[in-house]
């Protein structure tokens, strides 16, 4: 039944003659000739129990719902309901992103992760079929990623190419010679090493891997809802751990849904909750209880994820690098890569931590293109000296702000909150493998593909950091 | 189809002769055909019948299981005969041709059956491949790969190659010459342009892709990016209206001078 945020006095109390005229309009209305309105149409509420309850319908919460759908041990065994803040996704970072995905990385789990997506976007027809709907088309480009590296940052580039190697990405490493040779457009000063993904890497249309997930897990049987989360109702329970300490352990059993524009809300009875806010995710972490303690404590660490703002802009440059092109990553930070057949290009560079801008709103900055990514991209390609801007947008990052790696996996103390966020730039290319390890966490209780453990939530509160050493 | 078989709509999208392949069980199009997409009884009931539903999918499931049956990796082929013979069997047993180095054409016949001598040769590199037609997809191209000097390849027609595939084709850069994708329907621009690795390619076959959204344009990248290939298939003026002094239907592509 639905709520309308007011407190209904018990009898005894309230106006009598109110309810007695509201029961007379209820008799009335069951006569005939009357419209009958005695059932509230509740068909935007979402449904007041459900198993597992996912927060945020992007592409890492639809890929933990599709897993989950995928892996249960039975049909129609578990209920899912996805809450959607805004369905137009019109600041939800898979939309806005670049799309890229690369093997890259210098961490094992991530390139296992990358790897499996690159094959489930391979397989994505066969994945997400349903039957009677056109096939998706993702607009993969295999064109691949130029990593260059400066003089100090050669001989980490090499030893991570030695760790994706092993795990079986195919990337190969150029001197500056071989790049000139390959890439002619280059201007190779300052570059002492570069390593090239010559297989499963490029980019593609992340709009339509979420219009995609979106119909399969429709199909599959997923309740969908468009409202905010408010609130968790959670029972404690007090714990002695083996030395004898104290803690309290939570367990959320109800999620208060609020509909748009209004003050309606649904209780909902849950089981699990997964945390795929993105850059909200410290939000709904916080409605939780995570964080509220001393400082320095497991019940005061704080989910470090916050929304920080990118912007990409798109230019074009009739003379710029050809159909060939991969995504080149520059040694000052700086990306672009092209888009489309039309010269046209598209790019952008991380700021660092003391130009990030305030990430209030998407709107762009301009200024920042001129200043700090323009100089860097014309030194490394002398064509991109004349191009000319079209268009720009910005979107957030769910950034990290302890290692810049995801967190995966539930939390110590709220025993059923689990978190698929934090990717910071990297959630879209991973999402398939993280909603698998999600899904099987919560399923099995533990990993059992790729093992996700070093992302564990415990690694804020030990400070085990787990660094990336290249952030695009 | 024919009147005739219009009052059999029930069976029509399944067993409606040989069933192509999973494009027609899933509903799926390629890219030439299918706009008047006709509600059958069958997908009347889909939308009513879980079961029927369930069916469908599991017809479907099943179609891409046979495709993936027919790409598996030889490798005890391999350990017992070396990659050429490996090769050439999975091709053969694909439906294309083979041709080793100074031996004539092998094909198999129109029954499948094809002549095993060349397991007699098999340390004889394959010079050339003919796999018009076949059931190629990522995972086959394993075999193919595996054909060091590989000079000639021809992938015409082949439903279920596509830019993933094209991704795949580097590690014959050294040998490859010829290349045909002509009426691949999954090809597009994106998949063009990682043949860039392909430097020694002299001769690109890339007319009658569906999947490419400016053809002039393309064939003009593609000829920049390769140069010392000849890129054979589109017509330059395709795209653009009859006579000069009309504005081109797309401004992309350049006016024939």
């Amino acid at each position: 039944m639905a709520h309308t945020g007011r407190t209904v006095g018990r009898l005894g109390e309230g106006d009598w003659d109110g309810k007695v005229s509201e029961i007379k309009k209820k008799i009335k209305s069951i006569l005939p000739g009357r419209s009958c309105d005695l059932l509230q149409d509740t068909s935007h509420l979402p449904p007041e129990h459900s198993d597992v309850v996912i927060v945020g319908g992007g592409v890492l919460g639809l890929s933990v719902a599709y897993w989950l759908k995928k892996l249960e041990s039975r049909r129609g065994a578990i209920r899912v309901l996805v809450v959607e803040r805004d369905h137009t996704y019109s600041q939800a970072s898979t939309g806005l992103s670049v799309g890229g995905i690369c093997q890259q990385f210098s961490l094992p789990e991530n390139i296992q992760l990358s790897l499996f997506s690159a094959s489930f976007l391979r397989n994505i027809n066969e994945y997400l079929a349903v039957v009677d709907a056109p096939p998706l088309d993702l607009q993969f480009n295999p064109s691949g990623y130029l990593l260059l590296a400066s003089e100090k940052d050669a001989a980490a580039m090499e030893s991570n190419v030695k760790v994706q190697r092993q795990e079986g990405a195919k990337v190969s490493l150029m001197s500056p010679d071989q790049l000139r040779n390959k890439f002619p457009w280059i201007n190779t000063e300052g570059v002492a090493l570069a390593s090239y993904g010559m297989e499963d890497e490029g980019w593609f249309d992340p709009w339509c891997l979420l219009q995609g997930l979106r119909r399969k897990v429709q199909s599959l049987g997923v309740l969908f809802c468009q409202g905010e989360v408010t609130r968790f109702l959670s029972s404690s329970q007090r714990m002695l751990t083996t030395d004898d300490k104290a803690v309290v352990l939570k367990r959320i059993h109800e999620v208060h849904v609020k509909m748009d524009r209004s003050l309606e809300y649904q209780p909902v009875e849950c089981a699990i909750v997964i945390n795929a806010a993105g850059a909200w995710s410290s939000q709904i972490a916080a409605l939780a209880g995570i964080g509220e303690g001393p400082p320095g404590t497991l019940q005061g660490t704080k989910l470090p994820v916050e929304p920080r703002k990118r912007d990409v802009y798109v230019w074009h440059c009739p003379q710029g690098p050809g159909l060939e092109t991969p995504l080149v990553a520059d040694t000052s930070g700086a990306y672009f890569r092209r888009e489309g057949l039309g010269s046209n290009y598209l790019g952008g560079r991380s700021p660092t931590e003391q130009e990030e801008p305030d990430p209030a709103n998407l709107e762009v900055d301009h200024d920042f293109f001129q200043d700090k990514v323009w100089p860097h991209l014309a030194l490394r390609v002398p064509a991109f000296e004349t191009l000319k801007v079209q268009s720009a947008w910005a979107g957030y990052y769910d950034y990290n702000t302890f290692d810049q790696n995801g967190v995966v996996g539930p939390h110590p103390l709220v025993v059923n909150m689990y978190f698929a966020t934090g990717f910071s730039g990297h959630g879209l290319q991973q999402a398939p493998g993280v909603g698998r390890a999600v899904a099987e966490m919560v399923l099995k209780g533990r990993f059992q593909t790729i093992n996700l453990s070093p992302f564990l939530f415990t690694r804020f509160y030990l400070g085990e950091k787990i660094q990336e050493n290249n952030i695009i | 189809m024919a009147a005739p078989w219009a009052s059999l709509r029930l069976v029509a999208p399944m067993w409606n002769g040989r069933i192509r392949g999973i494009h027609r069980l899933g509903g799926a199009v390629a890219p030439e055909g299918n706009q008047k997409k006709k509600r059958t009884i069958l997908q009347f009931l889909t939308n009513y019948f879980y079961d029927v539903e369930a069916l469908r999918d599991y017809l479907l499931q099943r179609e891409m299981y046979k495709v993936h049956e027919k790409n598996r990796s030889y490798t005890w082929l391999e350990k017992q005969h070396g990659p050429y013979g490996a090769g050439a069997f999975f091709i053969l047993k694909q439906g294309g041709a083979v041709k080793f180095r100074d031996k004539e054409w092998i094909r198999p016949d129109k029954y499948g059956h094809f002549s095993q001598e060349f397991w007699n040769f098999c340390e004889v590199p394959v010079e050339a491949v003919d796999a018009s037609d076949c059931d190629i997809n990522y995972e086959g191209l394993d075999n193919l790969l595996r054909l060091k000097e590989l000079q000639s390849l021809s992938l015409q027609r082949c439903s279920h190659v596509d830019d993933w595939c094209l991704s795949r084709l580097y590690p014959l850069a050294d040998s490859l010459q010829e290349l045909s994708l002509a009426g691949c329907p999954r090809v597009s621009e994106r998949g063009l342009a990682c043949l860039h690795h392909l430097q020694n390619l002299r001769r690109l076959d890339i007319s009658d892709l569906p999947a490419v959204s400016n053809p002039g344009l393309t064939q003009i990248l593609v000829e920049e990016m390769l140069p010392n290939c000849k890129v054979v298939g589109v017509d330059w003026a395709e795209g653009l209206k009859s006579g000069p002094e009309e504005q081109p239907q797309d401004t992309a592509s350049p006016v024939p001078a």
